[in-house]
């Protein structure tokens, strides 16, 4: 039972053309003028999350193109009363090729932004009163009326360079300039472009330019075999490889119609755990490269580089690859089990030493207490995922929430703080660390016995979601399968989210902290510009 | 052999071919032209205190400008490729070119498309190829080793120009 669905189901009853429900997704064909208000009410009434915003282009096939607006449906206390819920509602609307243009929600829902912006981008399709209808992932140099998504625009083709503007916000004012940062970067990172206009010290604004990395992900799996799909969504965003994979193949084997192994769901969660671990501590040793404890950030590096080689033992590849497909996993595990809870139970004494010298250290709160706030309401309304989202005060996991592999049998905590800022950030990482390796122990220590996959051979044509929780968030597949061939992927890696907050956390902060802002927040380039 | 050994030998040798070409050290500047950052990952740890190359005399440096050597990761998206070609040329002569990772190489699985490149190479001209998804820290510190060798071929043409 799903009170959201109902209530959609009453109030908009004209407005729906028909429904569909597939397990815990319900999908409801709405007529186009219907979305904003729909969305609306989903969004500000029933306090449901806008997860995605995609098209697919069905002209071959139904004559049109289609948008999804993609909610998050969780159990929820409002008016003192659990409203039960569990499972994601889908609104469509169908676009006219001769009328290619939609109502933006963005004003209504902050969070609509950038999806309305990559839509118009990669598929031609306008979205009307979009408070900022630039160009979001083409650069000013991309031909106009060429729009990569669409199914008559080949993969190949090399599109000339035309001559074009970007035009960025401007900050004026009496002692206001500009810094201008990147896309090559001083440090080992990926790239991207910022530009902070600043009186003095203090950040006024800062505008973040990204999709230098865009690779053309989403058109690449419609062009190569479901096999090769497998690897491709390993590197979508590298260090998050398996949450991306296992999102991946959950989704594929929904539409499967298969239920894959015990034995193969404890192991994916056990990789999940381990990937969750090395991205933390990367994050806590960038965190304190940054604050100059030197100390602490060789000490959180020496443990990450301990999972790395613990993954490389168990799994042999350092991130973790190459150890997920449909249908379950490709290698068993079940003779490392000592040595990963060797390696864990040493993992945590040292790192709770680490911790506890950096969270006693008086030049790090310093420099981490009050810096980058990021409110509540700010998080919310641009959907901010993840650890940075439990830092905000958002009480948010897709591991509880919309369980899956096998967390709905482990017993873990999920650590939520209210301030905001890096401190609370830092602290988040540093309880999951410890949560993380809870799930692994009790993963090992239950690891049911059986087969590692089962072979999924035809796929009947459909469409599915599959979620994981990666170290970054909440991540998304949603997948249409059409004779054996991916006809549409959509990826919606957590940084897609959570960059936008980013030119929230540094106001008014100086420009020095700016990369412990960054790096607290642990954004992918390449998982946002795929 | 652990990895710590295996270090400390493969080291010991960078060490000596970047005293006997360099003097000194050998100054790299990294450079993302659309990687996963999984091949930012593996970069990254080559500073840890495992491998910690600054001990051998290799140094990752912030501007390209104080750069021997560029190494490039990712298979060079339409995005990047000015930005590339802005650090290589910002980069002094003799420089040397290492494409790092399957993507670096040949474009690994994103290809040549629209928006990727297929390779470092189409675009500039590489000196060394260290293929793996992501290579692991000790198959750059070899890329490194051969790419040395490259460097002191290079000096010597140099002279005889000269
Ligand atoms: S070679 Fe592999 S790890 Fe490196 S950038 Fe390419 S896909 Fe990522």
């Amino acid at each position: 039972m799903n009170e959201h669905t109902d209530a959609v189901r009453k109030d908009f009853k004209s407005e729906i053309l028909d429904e569909n429900i597939s397990g815990s997704e319900t999908y409801f064909r709405v007529k186009e003028d219907a979305a904003v208000r729909i969305c609306d009410q989903l969004y500000h009434r029933m306090d449901c999350a806008l997860v995605s915003i995609f098209a697919t282009d069905r002209r071959k096939k139904e004559g049109c193109f289609r948008i999804h607006y993609l909610f998050s449906s969780e159990n929820q206390l409002q008016n003192d009363r659990v409203q039960t819920a569990n499972g994601f509602i889908i609104i469509q609307i169908d676009i006219a090729e001769n009328a290619p243009h939609f109502h933006s929600v963005t004003s209504r829902v902050p969070a609509a932004n950038w999806y309305e912006r990559e839509i118009q981008d990669m598929f031609g399709l306008i979205p009307v009163g979009h408070p900022d209808p630039r160009r979001l992932v083409n650069f000013e140099d991309w031909p106009p009326k060429s729009y990569p998504l669409r199914k008559d625009f080949d993969i190949r083709t090399k599109p000339e360079r035309v001559k074009g503007e970007y035009t960025y916000r401007r900050v004026e004012g009496e002692g206001v300039y500009e810094i201008l940062v990147g896309p090559v970067h001083a440090g080992v990172i990926e790239p991207g472009h910022f530009r902070f206009s600043v009186a003095g010290e203090p950040v006024l604004n800062l505008e973040i330019r990204h999709f230098y990395t865009h690779k053309g992900v989403e058109k690449l799996f419609e062009n190569i075999t479901l096999d090769k799909a497998v690897f491709l969504a390993e590197r979508i965003s590298g260090d998050n490889s398996v949450a991306h994979v296992v999102a991946f193949c959950q989704a594929v084997e929904k539409i499967a119609g298969v239920d894959i192994p015990p034995r193969a769901r404890y192991v994916r969660t056990i990789l999940m755990e381990l990937e969750r671990l090395y991205n933390h501590l990367g994050d806590i040793a960038g965190i304190a490269t940054d604050v100059a404890y030197a100390f602490g950030a060789a000490h959180a590096n020496l443990l990450k580089e301990e999972i790395l080689q613990l993954n490389e033992i168990v799994t042999g590849s350092r991130l973790l690859r190459g150890m997920n497909t449909i249908g379950g996993v490709r290698r068993d595990i079940g003779d490392k089990k000592d040595i990963i809870s060797q390696k864990l139970s040493a993992f945590r004494n040292d790192f709770r030493e680490l911790m506890d010298l950096l969270f006693a250290s008086p030049s790090v709160a310093d420099r981490i207490e009050t810096t980058g706030r990021i409110y509540n309401d700010i998080a919310k309304g641009l959907h901010v995922v993840g650890p940075a989202a439990r830092a905000s005060g958002i009480d948010r996991d897709t591991r509880r929430d919309h369980p899956y592999a096998a967390y709905p049998d482990l017993k873990f905590k999920v650590p939520v703080l209210k301030a905001g800022d890096v401190n609370a950030r830092t602290r988040v990482r540093a309880d999951e660390v410890y949560e993380s390796i809870g799930i692994i122990e009790q993963a090992l220590s239950r690891l049911p016995d059986g087969d590692i996959k089962i072979s999924v051979k035809e796929i009947h044509d459909g469409y599915a979601l599959g979620y994981t929780e990666a170290p970054r968030g909440e991540t998304l597949y949603w997948v249409m399968i059409e004779n054996n061939r991916i006809e549409r992927c959509k990826v919606r890696d957590p940084s897609f989210c959570n960059w936008l907050a980013i030119e929230y956390a540094v106001l008014d902060n100086i420009v020095p902290d700016f990369p412990i802002i960054n790096k607290s927040l642990s954004l992918s380039y390449s998982g946002n510009d795929m | 052999m652990t990895v710590e050994t295996e270090i400390e030998i493969m080291g010991q040798h960078l060490n000596e071919r970047i005293k006997k070409i360099f003097g000194r050290s050998l100054h790299i500047r990294e450079v993302d032209a659309g990687s996963c950052n999984g091949c930012e990952v593996e970069v990254n740890a080559l500073s840890n205190p495992i491998y910690d190359i600054e001990r051998f005399g290799l140094h990752i440096v912030a501007s390209p400008r104080h750069a021997d050597m560029l190494l490039v990761t990712g298979p060079v998206t339409r995005n990047m490729e000015l930005a590339l070609l802005k650090t290589y040329n910002a980069t002094p002569e003799p420089k040397l070119v290492a494409a790092m990772g399957s993507c670096a190489c040949n474009g690994g699985i994103f290809g040549n498309t629209y928006a990727s490149g297929g390779g470092v190479d189409k675009f500039l001209p590489v000196d060394v190829y260290i293929p793996g998804c992501p290579p692991r820290p000790q198959a750059v510190i070899f890329g490194l080793m051969v790419a040395l060798d490259k460097f002191d071929q290079k000096i010597k043409r140099m002279e005889v120009k000269a």
